[in-house]
């Protein structure tokens, strides 16, 4: 039985895999965003570390660590997408008829969006590198970046699934996009939280993803990071959104 | 037929399309909400995100929601594009275009009455974004007539740009396509002055791709009447910029029109 529902998964994310590795236009974008996010933060707004407060060693690094969770946000944000197109083809619907855990449909995706991450995270760490950052931690610390990544992208997957399987259409696209858009941008971007002024200096405070952007940052360099508070935050809306995520099946199962 | 008779057929059929195409975007409140809710959100972010920027040695003003509202108005016309380009590929699409074909339709009145949308779509975010702007504490330094100069740039820019979406629309014939071409957009956007003065762009590379690109030369114009008051190197480098990016994008559409017309 496990292993039927094991093989189920992988048939999924396999079948996202391939055609993503076979058609560019499926992963150019999830890469092209970061890459283009990093160039002009990273570029652009150098200046911004001169800023009085500013204690942050590289601006090169400080927003590497950004781009590596953005692209964990939209690595599950652009597979959520490959959902909501598998519901409007009616494709989803034959693999639910031939499935019987479904559960092995979420678990598929997640694979396929952790595969698509990885593989962006690569390109981007490359092209950091390049470009200068510098990273100090030790294999530890690194291990504690990637694994708060890898929980914020299973969190995004899982948002991103619960949304398009409600709706079953590409006309979910912007409700995915904006959530994920708005939790990115209202963590601290630019400057250290001390240095948010107004609105988004109050709503940095109680998102998740600033306690995650702010451990990664701090254990990237090599500094010591509030570990517990940061895999808290990640793991907990990764089990919030696992919910979201299986009513979302539930109600896709009810529709079909 | 007497030249002043196919003037007065051109300009009804201009103010047909122009009609057409302004009931178009006003029914269209998906399209003219999103087109001003994204700039504005940018601009709540970057105005709260980046005010720490503002205590840098040269930095021009003291509030970053005044330095922002110019990126937030060049990012509204680069909306306006795709939706110029999105109308004419949708035209395409539907076989809309291929009706007019039948009819004795003149190229240049398609492509000015096309873009009366656009132009509606550049006055309605223009009055959008000042209001937010200034009832959010933004200075602008000149004054009421400012505001009028502002309204003439942003209505050029919008239409400049409007026609360059409309060039993509009439050589691809496909909305999805005219989609893709908005990431090239925003390279534009970001790659220039628009988050810090040039002065402060300490990256080399980044500093020459900004002087280059025609797009920091536009938010500065706007950012001219917010910050410095009237500044005319700065005007008649945006004013000049938008001329010319106009000319390019008429030529260009009126190319890609007169290739349409013949596959079709």
């Amino acid at each position: 039985m496990i292993g039927r529902h094991a093989r189920a998964s992988w048939a999924i994310a396999w079948r996202q895999l391939y055609k993503m590795l076979t058609n560019p236009a499926f992963l150019l974008p999830s890469m092209l965003m970061p890459i283009f996010f990093f160039t002009a933060f990273a570029g652009g707004l150098v200046a911004v570390a001169d800023s009085p407060g500013f204690d942050y060693p590289s601006y090169t690094t400080f927003q590497y660590v950004f781009v590596l969770m953005q692209s964990a946000v939209f690595g599950g944000v652009f597979a959520g997408f490959s959902i909501a197109a598998d519901f409007e083809s009616g494709f989803a619907r034959r693999m639910m008829l031939a499935t019987r855990g479904r559960s092995a449909l979420v678990i598929g995706y997640t694979l396929a969006a952790l595969a698509r991450a990885s593989i962006v995270w690569v390109v981007v760490t490359m092209v950091a590198l390049i470009a200068g950052a510098e990273v100090t931690g030790n294999g530890l610390d690194i291990l504690g970046t990637l694994s708060v990544a890898i929980f914020t992208n299973i969190a995004a997957l899982l948002f991103a699934c619960g949304v398009a399987m409600r709706m079953r259409t590409m006309q979910a696209s912007p409700l995915i996009q904006l959530p994920a858009f708005l939790l990115i941008f209202t963590a601290p971007v630019y400057v250290p939280r001390e240095l948010l002024e107004g609105w988004v200096a109050v709503v940095a405070d109680f998102n998740p993803l600033t306690a995650v952007l702010e451990a990664a940052r701090e254990w990237v360099i090599g500094g010591s990071a509030e570990a517990g508070l940061a895999f808290g935050a990640a793991i907990g809306l990764a089990v919030v959104m696992a919910a979201w995520a299986m009513t979302g099946l539930r109600r896709a199962e009810r529709a079909t | 037929m007497p030249q002043a008779a196919v003037r007065t057929g051109t300009l009804v059929q201009v103010g047909h399309l122009a009609r057409r195409s302004i009931i178009r975007t006003a029914r269209q409140p998906a399209v003219v909400v999103t087109s001003m809710v994204f700039p504005l959100f940018l601009l709540a972010i970057n105005s709260s995100g980046l005010e720490a920027a503002t205590n840098l040695p040269g930095f021009p003003t003291e509030k970053y929601l005044t330095f922002a509202l110019g990126l937030t108005f060049m990012q509204g016309a680069l909306f306006a594009t795709m939706g110029a380009g999105q109308s004419i590929a949708e035209d395409i699409e539907r076989g809309f275009f291929n009706r007019l074909q039948l009819t004795p339709l003149h190229g240049p009145a398609l492509i000015a009455g096309q873009l009366a949308g656009t132009l509606l779509l550049g006055v309605l975010q223009g009055v959008v974004f000042l209001t937010v702007g200034l009832a959010f504490g933004a200075d602008f330094e000149a004054g009421p007539a400012g505001v009028l100069v502002m309204f003439a740039l942003a209505m050029l820019i919008s239409v400049a740009f409007g026609s360059l979406g409309m060039t993509v629309g009439l050589r691809t014939g496909n909305g999805e396509k005219v989609q893709g071409v908005f990431p090239l957009m925003f390279v534009l956007l970001f790659l220039s002055s628009g988050a810090l003065p040039r002065n402060l762009l300490e990256r080399d590379w980044f500093h020459a791709i900004a002087t280059v690109n025609p797009v920091s030369y536009i938010i500065e114009a706007y950012r001219s009447l917010l910050i410095a008051g009237w500044d005319a190197e700065a005007l008649a480098l945006g004013f000049g910029l938008g001329l010319a990016i106009l000319a390019i994008g008429l030529f260009a559409a009126t190319a890609a029109l007169r290739t349409r017309m013949e596959r079709t």
